[in-house]
């Protein structure tokens, strides 16, 4: 448990990704099975518990600490987990040392791992789970403000749990045994590692790694691209010993025995208009590029014939439970790549409205009638048992095709394909979906897509196969208000810059702001742009200062954007979606800048599909 | 005589009279508390309150004519510390270790005040009613407990402590007494100090790590940076420590008072090349501004007990927390307080509430006595949750952000 704390407490406060992964493989690389596999489960969100959950933390606290003190800390703290880790009453030290005064073992960092950690090796006398559970815990101070000489002088000294005790006792210890194993566990674990307990309990690693980052530093272990992890990843269990074995080279590639595993998606390229000319159109097929969610959906059959059916994130988490509703429609065997979108009567609907039905927790019935999921499919990986990624995509498409068709189910359909003989023609109707027969739709299309039409299906970023072909995005004129030091890297700069358009006030002109950029530029134009917020500081609130505007002084910035939304949190009413500095306007006085009108205006034309559903919600409401 | 603005203001809050506490203190209650301080001369016995009084220019004793810590300008004050909060320039006469008037010159130039006198550690003088006298307190260099006695009551103003030992200040020493007077900055249970050595070992094996990076630790300017430096010596690293230029005057001070610190050059003066690897030491505000770009591919650490508090340290933007302080922590707030073998306890500032809850479930007499003008200088600036960006004071703030003109203001 030592070391895997010492790893997550590094994790936390480390915000370069390729520190990260130095981090995680040096763990994985000086760790022993099962340890690590655990390790790995708990950082990919693989582990969840049926019985230990938040309440049960706050349980405890109430009970071995005084409630006063346990209250003024939380609310002092802001985390639960935290504040109970670091209160939690130190169990009285029964070390030697002892009969001095009984300091916490809190944050021994020097040689934590080293000293009490017992590893795997050891694993053949842990202590069980239910003697860690009962081990009786002293009366303690309130509060943990203890000075007594501790008590038990001649105990052995503690047993601090493996990490796989620990999963292994939150996966089997029944309900009623565990906030007494928790809590013996809370006794000798120091600070940081109960930190680490009660992160795993209630799930919240928070420590700024994905289950991709955690899989790529398995992968550097063995020289293996992340992408054969990947694809042989939901074949896999937990302590994932195989997994390293392979990468280690000292077993075979673990075989996939997932029925429906998850397979890395084939990325593309931004287009660029000067590559066209390099580009012979001839070669190229077009399909229109959806505002929606990217998804794999994909079924097969386990040994006993019972089809198993799963939805996988661009980023390869099963996200299955939030579509119920689709997964139902998957009646096929194979793998399908599409776009997760919201269609309602026939009609695509805008980003605004997925998002709707994205940012709830729970799927009730309800939900899912009034934001029907459906998956509009554009590859396929496989079929039955058959690996179609080889093929050219002409060909994949025709296999696709033919499954849809005989599929027959609304909620899966095909994305067209988008007729053309050249760039130019490609181009008319990228500028305008509607006439080029995306219709209504034409709303919920963000641009082209363009495949070489012999390409095969190769997962990553390959160059010259796939591009996206992006419409243009929004562009309005705005002037700098505000800015914020950015963090990691760029901690020293004024880098996040809140910006605003004019609009009439009470008090005639005044700017509002609309959103908040802080990426599109160059590290030059970053460094003047951070010199001109030192220079024209008007205001400072902590790590934000607010800059001089104004009709006649101030920096606009021509800001660009994909959408717009409604929002009642800002001051304008708007919200931006992907705002970033497209150009400085040094040269342009603020009064030119844009008005809230320009945006209303866009606004409008994207709204009609989120109106009547806020007008149902009130119905339904009163 | 001192002006005292009338007699005790307690908080309202806590809404006893102070008979109780006497009562309870043991002391005999005398005459009924006059309204006119300086009419009432005390026959026998004389209650804490006649004693110590809080007025808005910080605790006053009346009956010995002097302040201590004031937050403005007095007569006569007697200083806990060189820190800037408890340490202000512009009194008629002062009242302090010899190390801590050096500080104060250090700080503010040689006429600080009217007139400075040293007091020797354990020593007892005589002022107007009462006996004084400077004890130990482990906070920094020269910090002292002030102990005051009259009439069979004996009162202790901690000032700012610690229970740690530091290499570079004499450890505190404990006083037992009727009235403990503490601080709470880190008056909840949260706050548990690991070892600071074990702090500093992190340190090094991150600098083991990652050898080509800088590491940039924020450290106060005084008590913080001299501890870290020779926490660090301690630990056997032998290569030069560097310097931010607003951390150099109080260093070459605690040099010349005996403290070794080795090799500490100017950070500014060096090549980034050589900094790679390199420790180096600047006031908190530095580590997130201009000053830091001079580093190659630095790793923010801060030394601070509010590290202990991760949301603390990510809005800090620190990649290494360091949780060393040179205050008590809650264990050694509670620690002291029971060792003091006070039956009343006054908390001057931090997080009170706390700490006077606690005193109360054991049976103590505690007040919060929520006094302003605390906690600007070093570890207090991060500790009102309302303002957690505010930087230490605003002179240090302005060295920080100065760059590339720094060097100009380093005498600051
Ligand atoms: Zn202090
Ligand atoms: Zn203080």
């Amino acid at each position: 448990m030592n070391r895997f704390t010492a790893l997550l407490d590094r994790l936390a406060y480390e915000p370069r990704r390729n520190a990260k992964l130095r981090l995680m493989a040096d763990y994985f690389a000086h760790t022993p099975d099962p340890e690590r596999g655990w390790a790995l489960a708990a950082m990919t969100g693989v582990l969840s518990f049926r019985y230990a959950k938040p309440g049960l933390i706050r349980g405890l606290a109430e009970e071995r600490m005084d409630p006063t003190l346990f209250y003024l800390s939380w609310d002092y703290v802001g985390d639960l987990s935290e504040t109970v880790a670091l209160m939690w009453p130190a169990a009285p030290s029964s070390s030697p040392l002892a009969g001095e005064v009984a300091r916490p073992q809190a944050g021994s960092e020097g040689g934590r791992g080293a000293e009490l950690e017992i590893d795997a090796t050891a694993s053949s006398t842990p202590a069980p789970p239910t003697r860690l559970g009962l081990r009786p815990s002293p009366p303690s101070p309130p509060g943990g403000g203890e000075y007594a000489p501790g008590i038990g002088h001649n105990t052995p000294p503690p047993h601090v749990p493996t990490l796989s005790e620990v999963v292994h006792g939150l996966s089997t210890a029944s309900k009623s045994d565990l906030p007494a194993l928790v809590a013996g566990w809370l006794d000798v674990l120091d600070e940081t590692a109960r930190w680490a307990l009660l992160k795993l309990i209630t799930g919240e690693l928070r420590i700024g790694v994905s289950a991709r980052l955690a899989k790529t530093a398995v992968a550097n272990l063995g020289d293996i691209p992340p992408d054969e992890v990947e694809h042989i990843w939901h074949g896999l269990e937990p302590p994932y010993e195989e997994l390293f074995a392979w990468v280690e080279r000292r077993g075979p590639r673990p075989e996939s025995r997932d029925p429906a595993p998850f397979r890395p998606p084939m990325l593309s390229h931004p287009l660029e208009e000067e590559d066209l000319a390099k580009l012979d159109a001839a070669h190229f097929m077009a399909e229109w590029k959806w505002d929606g969610i990217r998804l794999q959906a994909v079924c097969g059959r386990r040994p006993d014939g019972r089809l198993v059916r799963r939805i996988y994130s661009r980023t390869g988490e099963d996200v299955s439970r939030a579509f119920p509703d689709l997964v139902e429609a998957l009646e096929f065997e194979g793998a399908l790549d599409g776009e997760l979108l919201i269609l309602r009567e026939d009609r695509v609907q805008s980003f605004n409205v997925l998002q709707q039905r994205l940012n709830r927790r729970s799927v009730t019935p309800k939900l899912v009638a009034e934001y029907p999921a459906h998956l509009r499919v554009y590859d396929i990986l496989a079929e039955g048992e058959e690996d179609l990624r080889a093929l050219p995509l002409v060909e994949r498409r025709r296999r696709l095709e033919g499954l849809v068709a005989q599929l027959a189910n609304p909620r899966i359909d095909l994305s067209p394909l988008v007729p053309f003989s050249s760039w130019d023609e490609l181009a008319a109707a990228r500028r305008d979906p509607a006439a080029a027969g995306a219709g209504e739709d034409a709303a919920a299309i963000e641009g082209c897509m363009v495949k070489r039409a012999d390409s095969s299906y190769v997962p990553g970023r390959p160059k010259g196969l796939w591009f996206k072909w992006k419409r243009d995005p929004h562009l309005v004129d705005a002037v700098l208000m505000y800015a914020a030091r950015g963090s990691g890297k760029r901690s020293s700069f004024y880098s996040d810059y809140t910006f605003g358009v004019w609009r009439g006030g009470e008090e005639g002109e005044e700017l509002v702001p609309v959103g908040k950029a802080y990426f599109g530029f160059t590290d030059e134009e970053l460094q003047r742009l951070d010199r001109y917020v030192r220079n024209h500081t008007m205001n400072r609130f902590g790590p934000v200062r607010e800059v001089e505007y104004g009709k006649d002084k101030g920096l606009v910035l021509e800001v660009a954007f994909e959408g717009l939304q409604r929002s009642s949190r800002h001051k304008s009413g708007v919200a931006m979606r992907f705002p970033r500095v497209h150009r400085i306007r040094w040269d342009k006085p603020p009064r030119e800048a844009d008005r809230i009108e320009a945006l209303e205006r866009i606004l409008a034309r994207g709204e009609a599909e989120v109106y009547p559903l806020k007008e149902q919600a009130k119905g339904a409401a009163s | 005589m001192v002006c005292c603005i009338g007699r005790l203001t307690w908080s309202p809050a806590t809404g006893r009279a102070p008979q109780d506490r006497a009562t309870l203190t043991g002391s005999v209650i005398t005459a009924a508390p006059s309204a006119d301080a300086d009419a009432y001369i005390p026959a026998m016995a004389l209650t804490c309150t006649d004693i110590l009084t809080q007025t808005p220019q910080g605790l006053c004793c009346p009956i010995g004519g002097f302040h201590i810590d004031p937050v403005r300008p007095v007569e006569r004050a007697l200083i806990t510390h060189g820190h800037s909060d408890h340490a202000r320039a512009g009194h008629g006469a002062v009242l302090a270790t010899r190390e801590t008037l050096a500080i104060m010159a250090e700080r503010y130039g040689e006429g600080f005040a009217g007139s400075a006198e040293a007091a020797r550690l354990g020593e007892e003088r005589r002022i107007g009613e009462v006996t004084v006298r400077f004890v130990p307190a482990g906070h920094v260099l020269g910090s002292a407990q002030i102990v005051i006695e009259a009439g069979g009551c004996r009162i202790v103003v901690s000032g700012d402590y610690k229970r740690e030992p530091d290499p570079t200040c004499l450890a505190f020493e404990l006083v037992p007494c009727d009235v403990f007077i503490t601080e709470a900055t880190f008056g909840l249970p949260v706050f548990r100090h690991p070892e600071a050595r074990s702090e500093v070992q992190k340190l090094l094996e991150s600098v083991a790590l990652f050898p080509e990076r800088a590491h940039l630790v924020g450290v106060y300017a005084l008590g913080k940076a001299q501890r870290v430096m020779a926490l660090i010596r301690e630990a056997g690293y032998d290569r030069p420590i560097y310097l931010h230029g607003a951390l150099e005057r109080l260093t070459e001070l605690y040099k010349s008072e005996g403290v070794d610190l080795g090799e500490t050059p100017k950070a500014t003066g060096a090549r980034k090349s050589e900094l790679g690897g390199a420790i180096v030491l600047a006031p908190p505000s530095a580590t997130q501004d201009l000053w830091s770009r001079r580093l190659p591919d630095p790793v923010t650490a801060f030394a601070s007990g509010w590290m202990r508090v991760r949301a603390r340290a990510r809005q800090k933007g620190v990649e290494l927390p360091l949780v060393i302080s040179d205050h008590a922590d809650w264990e050694d707030l509670c620690r002291t307080i029971a060792e003091t073998g006070a039956g009343e306890v006054w908390v001057t500032h931090g997080q009170e509430d706390a700490l006077v809850h606690w005193c109360r479930t054991q049976g103590l007499e505690a007040r919060p006595l929520h006094m302003l003008g605390y906690g600007d200088e070093e570890e207090g600036d991060l500790g009102a949750s309302s303002r957690p960006e505010h930087p230490p004071d605003a002179e240090s703030r302005d060295r920080g952000e100065a760059d590339p003109a720094e060097d100009s203001l380093e005498g600051a």
